[in-house]
């Protein structure tokens, strides 16, 4: 199977990075060390002419007890599509530092799935170009896909609450709003 | 529409056509409600799947047309909001700015479940009904609403705009 050997090569290379290889189906998972993450990227680029960013997103494992296994993942799916070739890698990102380095300058469509999982689950991706919130407002404070996020949320976003109070300023230019008013 | 003794035809409530003058006689309040029951013209906006439908009972089947019913492509050339689908608490500022460009007199119609009250999505992205921060005038349930719904909808919005009382002067 050619993604097993892909996944040697990978080891043998980089010893300590890679903790876990998994089968499963026909698939093949890598475990990885998050410290090495943009080399190996870099080597399945351009030695296994994986040129295909299928996805990347993060993972919130709150309940995982695993000793060697921490809170977060990032997963990349990777496709080469001269080879026909698939390979999925899982990063650890512990809850204590959730970062990891960015790959968006090895794949550019990276940088929009890197701001999501930075957005929805809060971890940081060093020397992204652009490492801001990209669905929910600028403003937005904590990160709605974390398991121990309220799905309510905390507290309610100041952007609606000024807007709840605007829309009591503006009543009065209402043609029941001013009527009311004025009784 | 009978006719009258006095050979008034009666065209709606209120309002009569006098025949071979081509004049009509009706308080003006009437005349004015009538005008713009009969003129609702709504500003292109859609929020969600809801809008699917509101497109459908603009299509030819439904034919809004018939109701005088027309979408404008600029809020300021529009009566009437239809907020058709989830209104996310980051949308919710924009679509408060669309209706403030909207002049008087403006209707907003609450179109499914989501505007309404935030329908399925009681999470902390979605606002839980649009009259936290606009003034609906009709709700529309459904999730989405059917066509004939939204019809039914706008009819009571012609409806309510039919028993207005002086929305046009504030001499009134
Ligand atoms: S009410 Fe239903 S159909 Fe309409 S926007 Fe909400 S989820 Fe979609």
């Amino acid at each position: 199977m050619e993604q097993l050997g892909i996944a040697e090569q990978l080891r043998e290379k980089f010893p300590g990075s890679i903790l876990e290889i998994i089968t499963h189906r026909g698939q093949v998972t890598l475990l990885v060390d998050r410290k090495d993450i943009f080399a190996i990227c870099q080597v399945l680029k351009t030695d296994h002419q994986m040129n295909h960013l299928n996805c990347l997103c993060g993972v919130d494992n709150l309940k995982r007890t695993a000793a060697h296994l921490e809170r977060f993942e990032v997963v990349y799916q990777f496709y080469s599509i001269d080879n026909r070739t698939s390979l999925r890698i899982k990063a650890q990102i512990p809850e204590s530092d959730p970062s990891i380095d960015s790959i968006t300058s090895l794949w550019t469509g990276a940088n929009w799935l890197e701001r999501e999982t930075y957005d929805l689950l809060g971890i940081v991706f060093n020397n992204h170009p652009k490492l801001e919130r990209i669905l929910t407002a600028e403003d937005w404070e904590g990160y709605p896909l974390r398991k121990d996020y309220a799905l309510r949320g905390d507290k309610e976003w100041k952007g609606l609450e000024e807007l709840r109070e605007k829309a009591i300023r503006l009543r009065q230019y209402d043609f029941y709003g001013a009527q009311t008013e004025q009784e | 529409m009978g006719k009258m003794n006095n050979n008034l035809v009666q065209i709606a409530d209120g309002i009569k056509f006098i025949p071979g003058a081509s004049a009509i006689v009706a308080p003006l309040n009437k005349l004015i409600n009538w005008g713009r029951a009969g003129s609702i013209w709504p500003a292109t906006f859609g929020l969600a799947c809801c809008a699917i439908e509101m497109m459908v009972a603009g299509s030819s089947t439904n034919d809004l047309d018939r109701f005088g019913i027309i979408f404008r492509a600029s809020p300021r050339q529009a009566d009437c909001l239809i907020l058709a689908g989830t209104i996310t608490k980051k949308m919710a500022p924009v679509v408060r700015r669309v209706f403030d460009q909207m002049p008087e007199p403006r209707y907003v119609l609450a179109m499914g479940s989501c505007a309404c009250t935030g329908g399925i999505f009681d999470t902390y992205a979605v606002v839980q009904g649009a009259d936290e921060f606009l003034p609906v005038d009709v709700y529309i349930p459904g999730c989405p609403p059917r066509p004939e719904a939204l019809l039914e909808g706008l009819i009571k919005l012609q409806e309510k705009i039919m028993q207005e009382q002086g929305r046009w002067s504030n001499l009134v």
